[in-house]
């Protein structure tokens, strides 16, 4: 749907190329995918993670149909949000949804299975994978395009390339090689924290660089293209563009970034007070994995009942 | 000094440690331990780098990935270090990291970060000695038990 924020260019778009399929506005079967000749859709645009067989079909079967994948959004890009859910798997995340939760009324602990029998006949139901996967863990793609969801600017780029065959080489993400400091407006002076403070703490001044308010904004570490939007809006990154190129991945250089900046350097540095500063940050995963985890060196926390 | 010679038990578990040794303190350490013949188990592998600063946690994060069943990081001790504050960032890099493996499932204990100056050739073999007893203790990586299903 991040491809309507083209707003009148959709228009443009449609003179030029025949959408054949899109879920989220039209009404095509998944049959009419299935009927159509290998390569026969000459660009596709595929958004969302992997983490059902469903899903992984379509990913499977829109590779096949199409000449170019592009991964959408940073869910088929690197994971994405839904990622987070690789710190669970499927035997923990069923339990807790369909027994655990507090006003679920499920006294014989039924959970869902792939195949059921009903008067009817027999219902099938996707089966739920226990890790999250982005979309080039499943298939083979083409171009990236980062963003959650892709700015306005990124979708036209992408779709502009693509008309005038003026894309980059296979495998690109097709935005800006800096983070997101390159964009960003606010004034950058010295960067030393000597607390981290959550959104809710305290109001941040609109002109200073978040980082050194002591808010964690994940600028350093992401890759620009986005126009600093969240910035702009007096909120600091979340690291939605993903890894900047050549990082071996996002997690581990905003926390080698952090680090860097953290805490007041003394000549005998307080331990107590380093550990302190760093036990301020309540959800490293969630905040330095936020989208990344699937795609990230360690994908998903080791549990006893992951199937591979 | 009189020293036993250990016998590795056929079908025990030897953790395989990894060692990021900075050039100026810690691997000069081992080294001297070496010079000195100073026992110590033969499980670290060491790779130097010229201060532990430059240990990026991506290179710990890799080292589990592809099997380690423990990653050491030594360098000077605080105030020492060649390059004045490398070694600050180390500490907290390495206090972050732990929490991030923590929650990953992997025991933050497997990490080490120890700080041993150029003359302390018995604490690096002190330090690898109770780092294999420890590993040994907590058994293989798991991300590598894992792979068996």
């Amino acid at each position: 749907m991040a491809v309507l924020d083209i707003n009148e260019k959709i228009l443009d778009l449609v003179q030029i190329a025949d959408i054949v399929f899109w879920p989220a506005v039209m009404d095509v079967k998944y049959r009419d995918i299935e009927n159509m000749p290998d390569g026969y859709i000459d660009v596709c645009f595929f958004n969302g993670a992997i983490r059902t067989e469903k899903q992984e079909y379509m990913a499977k079967l829109l590779r096949q149909k199409s000449k170019t994948l592009v991964a959408y959004g940073t869910c088929s890009y690197l994971g994405g949000v839904p990622g987070l859910a690789n710190l669970a798997d499927k035997q923990e995340v069923f339990e807790k949804v369909y027994i655990q939760t507090l006003s679920t009324e499920n006294p014989n602990k039924v959970l869902p299975r792939t195949r059921t029998r009903v008067p009817e006949g027999e219902l099938e139901l996707p089966d739920f994978y226990d890790t999250v996967k982005s979309l080039d863990q499943t298939v083979e793609v083409d171009y990236y395009v980062p963003g959650c969801p892709p700015a306005t600017e990124r979708t036209l780029y992408a779709l502009e390339a693509i008309v005038k065959g003026e894309l980059p080489p296979k495998d690109s993400v097709l935005a800006p090689l800096k983070s997101v400091c390159d964009e960003c407006p606010r004034k950058k002076g010295e960067k030393k924290i000597s607390r981290i403070y959550r959104l809710y703490e305290r109001v941040p001044d609109p002109e200073r660089c978040f980082l050194e308010q002591g808010i964690i904004c994940m600028g350093p570490a992401t890759r620009g293209g986005c126009g600093a939007k969240c910035i702009k809006a007096n909120m600091p990154c979340t690291g939605c563009g993903g890894p900047c190129p050549g990082s071996l991945e996002q997690g581990a250089a905003m926390i080698s970034a952090l680090a860097s900046i953290l805490g007041v350097e003394t000549e005998k540095e307080k331990y107590a007070e380093a550990e302190k500063l760093i036990d301020q940050i309540r959800d490293p995963i969630g905040t330095f994995y936020m989208y990344s985890l699937p795609s990230s060196i360690i994908n998903r926390r080791v549990t006893k009942n992951v199937r591979k | 000094m009189e020293q036993k010679l250990e016998v590795k038990k056929k079908g025990e578990f030897e953790p395989k440690i990894i060692g990021f040794l900075c050039n100026w303190c810690a691997y000069a350490a081992a080294d001297l331990a070496g010079v000195s013949r100073i026992q110590y188990p033969a499980n670290i592998r060491i790779i130097r780098v010229m201060c532990s600063g430059r240990v990026d946690p991506a290179f710990i994060l890799e080292a589990f990935k592809n099997g380690a069943d423990g990653v050491l990081v030594a360098g000077c001790h605080p105030g020492d270090c060649h390059y004045i504050n490398g070694n600050f960032k180390t500490f907290r890099r390495v206090t972050l990291l732990k929490r991030v493996l923590k929650e990953l499932g992997i025991e933050p204990e497997r990490l080490r970060l120890e700080w041993i100056s150029a003359s302390e050739g018995d604490k690096f073999a002190t330090v690898i000695k109770e780092m294999v007893e420890e590993i040994k203790k907590l058994g293989p990586n798991p991300l590598k038990v894992g792979s068996k299903s």
